[in-house]
């Protein structure tokens, strides 16, 4: 059961992903990764705040595991650092960084905040 | 933002769905084969599944890129479902944020500096060599055929 509700929540969280890029990009343009940042800031909050909020293992897996894990991605956002390394742009690099890790460390500060403020 | 969504098709959307669930099924099956280490407070505080899959998933999609745009492209649907789906769906930015707060919030600000700054080396180093080696092996004989 834990291995469906995984797989659901990621086959819901990986598209989401995709379409979110395609639309920021859209306007945003992609000299810079913006799609990312947004998706991988956005899920970090909610994963915090679930991770408070919900104690149930299968809404965890459903949620935090497959959703979250599946919106949110590392693999991306390694790539396209070095896309930026290659392309002369380290100080873009360094941005992308340290904009991804202090956004998705304040998201989260945010959502541990929020759901002490709902449920505990 | 409509036109955008409606350029997407179908199909690319459902490789997306599918290999993200194939790829998030890989990183549950890791955090279930490599537990975290626990600190004194029973606070998981260094999670090697997660910086396992972010590693590796650096490491792979420095190959997979390397290889649709410099060497082949290969079938349409390769890039949505190997890459954005599989990949992006095993590696995690948001388990890394929680174990990064869940490290600090039980007292062990160190190791949560620590890994915070050891799994962003590891994915970036892992990804460059990912992108070194596939150029060499692959871009390489390319060459030397034509």
């Amino acid at each position: 059961m834990t291995l469906l509700l995984v797989a659901l929540g990621a086959a819901l969280g990986a598209p989401l992903r995709f379409l979110t890029d395609l639309v920021v990009a859209h306007y945003a343009g992609r000299r810079l990764p913006w799609g990312t940042l947004v998706v991988n800031v956005a899920g970090s909050g909610l994963a915090v705040f679930l991770a408070v909020a919900v104690a149930d293992p299968g809404w965890t897996a459903l949620l935090a595991v497959g959703f979250c894990g599946a919106l949110t991605t590392y693999s991306t956002l390694s790539y396209e650092t070095l896309l930026l390394v290659e392309d002369g742009r380290w100080n873009h690099a360094l941005w992308n960084v340290a904009a991804n890790l202090a956004g998705g460390l304040g998201a989260g500060l945010a959502g541990f905040a929020l759901a002490h403020l709902l449920f505990i | 933002m409509s036109q955008v969504l409606r350029a997407t098709p179908g199909s690319v959307l459902a490789a997306v769905a599918l290999g993200g669930a194939v790829g998030a099924l890989a990183r549950h099956g890791l955090t279930v084969a490599l537990p975290s280490v626990t600190g004194s407070f029973g606070v998981a505080v260094f999670d090697i599944a997660t910086f396992t899959a972010n590693l590796v998933g650096g490491l792979l999609i420095g190959v997979l890129m390397v290889t649709i745009t410099e060497v082949a492209p290969g079938p349409a649907h390769l890039r949505p479902f190997l890459g954005v789906g599989v990949l992006g769906g095993f590696t995690t930015f948001s388990t890394y944020i929680v174990d990064i707060g869940a490290a600090a919030n039980a007292g062990a600000a160190l190791l949560a500096l620590i890994f915070a700054f050891a799994t962003m080396a590891a994915a970036l180093v892992a990804a460059a060599v990912g992108m070194w080696a596939t150029r060499r092996l692959l871009v390489r004989r390319r060459e030397a055929d034509e």
